[in-house]
């Protein structure tokens, strides 16, 4: 087994665009659910809003990029008033329902078969990153852990991202209108009481969470120059409530460092377990079951966590004392 | 609609020792008052078949304090629901200062001075108890999304707003709980908590349900103060109770509510003398204070010539007066 290969696999992870991309959207989702207690189980449809509508403003309509940047996080902020003005003012629950099917939607109306000229299908889209890299300040040749200059600028973009959203998300959640937000959380009628519109703040943070989550959609499908439906199931949203439910569900940082623990844990698992079963020590596993049973590892390590500390790795113990 | 009114706004009033009559004229339920502040005209709501709330006519008098009185189920705090806009009726039009409020939205309402608090106690558990009451600050700026990111915009009313906070705290005897999460209150605690957190919306009209349900009798007392006091500050008390006393020593007038229908209104002293609201709520012994050992000899003594009770006859047992009152003495030996 090649413990050194093994680790340097789980830290490319630590830093990947696509862990960059889960944390993005689970920040999302912690504006969602961890701030003002809006049940988003939809989250992998506003990533798929914000990809598709990023590739489609590029290959359709010839859209540069900034241009189709706008356009796709537009795209997720109607999805979000669509979903929310329904549901915003029925409880929790229907939120739930209604994001959870919108979703699903999206999706299946990506994949619809007469629209492939725009959608591609089930076969999705591919070559609209060519106006992200022109944009490559790093020049070609060869960077630290057999990165070319491609992974080394969708590595720094991603990142910053991350770190400009958490920093805006932190200071919105310092201000007052971070604290009606909590409030809502708790009690929405005794905020509705003293005179705020409840409905505005909850509509107000469903579209910030959504464009978090569109944003990530484009920094996930970016480095791949490739979009394919299937990418966008149920199973991404959940994996994004791991990565929050991990972290912390109402701080900055949970979402960002559950996203990382998650994309480590599989990836140690995998190259253990794959190690493992080449050396001949596992003989009842095939390296194709041992990829399904890391995602079995880390339901574990979540049923665990929430055990023994159900708080996250970064929330408050005594937040939860009282729930 | 009413003549309001009769003494010009500008004219300087002590509201704590205003004595001129609430009513135009005769007191009666759906009477007329000489300056209300809610008027509320064939409020009703059904449930399923079931009239929850049926009210013909109601004032609300200005600078007094109302209690809203009733056996459970007469429809007092949903006639709350339906005046915040919590709740919207099946008929009715009601006004608030003259402002026609039918059909506004809640948070509208408590933006117009109208705030209420909640007969199950709604506090923010995880959030501090300063946060709770920084949370009913109106005007802060920085509950604006476009603003929020900007603490220079919202910092200086931030800090008013804490100096106010820790005003009301101080009078609530909650200052030395202000930094814990207000979830670790006690039932009592979240009922201050809740009032003065709705005082931090500097309100013309509180409407406080069952306030003094789960406080400490200790408490109580201050508490009425407080609630009193609010009257020289020039705001409106609108409250349900079931305390008697309460109702007693701080209300200026009393509305009954039984059946979804008010059937009763009037000060105090009056309301508690009508026959029609002793039977439907206060019942026979209502004015005896068995907190100390005279009221209880006066209940025996009331018990002993009414002729319904057992008090008096062989079958008394130990509720007899002279077991209960030998007793009393041996206490007050002690």
């Amino acid at each position: 087994m090649d413990f050194a290969s093994i680790l340097s696999n789980a830290f490319g992870e630590l830093i990947s665009p696509t862990t960059a991309a889960y944390a993005l959207a689970a920040l999302g989702l912690a504006v969602h659910f961890g701030y003002s207690g809006l049940l988003n189980f939809g989250q992998a449809g506003f990533m798929a809003v914000g990809a598709y509508g990023f590739a489609i403003s590029t290959l359709t309509f010839k859209a540069p990029f900034f241009l189709a940047l706008l356009i796709a996080v537009v795209a997720a902020a109607v999805f979000a008033l669509i979903l929310g003005i329904p549901t915003l003012r029925l409880r929790a629950d229907y939120l739930a329902i209604v994001t959870i099917a919108a979703a699903e939607i999206v999706r299946y109306l990506v994949t619809t078969n007469g629209w492939t000229a725009v959608t591609g299908s089930a076969n999705g889209l591919a070559a609209f990153e060519g106006g992200f890299f022109a944009m490559n300040p790093f020049p070609p040749g060869t960077y630290p852990m057999g990165m070319n200059n491609r992974d080394v600028f969708i590595r720094v973009v991603g990142w910053s991202l991350v770190i400009v959203a958490g920093l805006l998300v932190w200071l919105l959640m310092r201000s007052p209108w971070g604290r009606v937000l909590k409030g809502i959380r708790e009690d929405e009628n005794a905020v509705r009481s003293l005179g705020k519109n409840v409905y505005a703040y909850k509509m107000q943070a469903l579209i910030i969470g959504g464009v978090l989550g569109a944003l990530a959609g484009m920094i996930f499908t970016l480095p791949r120059g490739a979009i394919q439906p299937a990418n966008y199931g149920t199973e991404l949203t959940f994996f994004l409530w791991t990565c929050l439910l991990l972290g912390g569900m109402a701080t900055v940082l949970g979402p960002v460092i559950g996203a990382m623990i998650f994309w480590v844990v599989l990836s140690l698992t995998q190259g253990i377990l794959s190690g493992l079963i080449e050396s001949g020590i596992i003989t009842w596993l095939s390296t194709v079951q041992a990829g399904q049973l890391r995602f079995i590892l880390v339901g574990v390590a979540l049923m665990l966590l929430m055990i023994f500390r159900p708080q996250g790795v970064f929330g408050n113990k005594k937040e939860l004392a009282f729930a | 609609m009413s003549e309001q009114n009769a003494v010009p706004r500008h004219e300087k009033v002590d509201y704590m020792t205003d004595t001129r009559p609430i009513a135009v004229d005769e007191t009666g339920p759906g009477c007329k008052k000489r300056d209300p502040i809610v008027v509320a005209e064939n409020i009703s709501r059904s449930f399923g078949g079931i009239n929850a709330v049926d009210v013909e006519y109601l004032e609300i008098p200005r600078h007094k304090i109302t209690a809203l009185i009733g056996p459970n189920g007469a429809g007092k705090t949903t006639l709350f629901n339906l005046l915040t806009g919590f709740d919207t009726p099946n008929s009715g039009k009601w006004q608030f200062e003259g402002h026609n409020i039918a059909g506004v939205s809640s948070y509208k309402l408590a933006r117009l001075g109208m705030v209420r608090t909640f007969q199950l106690t709604k506090v923010m558990g995880k959030l501090t108890v300063m946060e709770n009451m920084r949370l009913g600050a109106a005007d802060q700026p920085g509950e604006r999304l476009s603003k929020a990111l900007f603490k220079g915009i919202w910092g200086g009313r931030e800090k008013e707003i804490t100096a106010q906070a820790n005003v009301l705290l101080e009078k609530f005897k909650l200052d030395a709980k202000k930094d814990d999460y207000a979830a670790s209150l006690s039932g009592g605690q979240r009922k201050l908590l809740e009032m003065a957190r709705s005082l931090m919306v500097r309100p013309k009209l509180v409407m406080l349900d069952e306030p003094m349900a789960g406080v400490n009798p200790a408490l109580t007392q201050s508490l009425l103060d407080h609630i009193k006091n609010l009257k020289s500050e020039g705001m409106t008390v609108l409250f349900v109770e079931h305390d008697m006393n309460m109702v007693r020593h701080i209300a200026d007038w009393v509305v009954v509510m039984a059946e979804g229908k008010i059937v009763a209104e009037g000060p105090p002293a009056d309301v508690m003398k009508n026959p029609a609201v002793i039977d439907a709520y206060l019942g026979a012994h209502h004015d005896v204070d068995l907190g100390d050992a005279e009221g209880i000899k006066e209940l025996e003594a009331e018990l002993e010539a009414d002729e319904e009770s057992i008090v008096g006859t062989e079958n008394a047992g130990i509720i007899a007066p002279e077991i209960v009152v030998s007793g009393l003495d041996d206490k007050d030996k002690k």
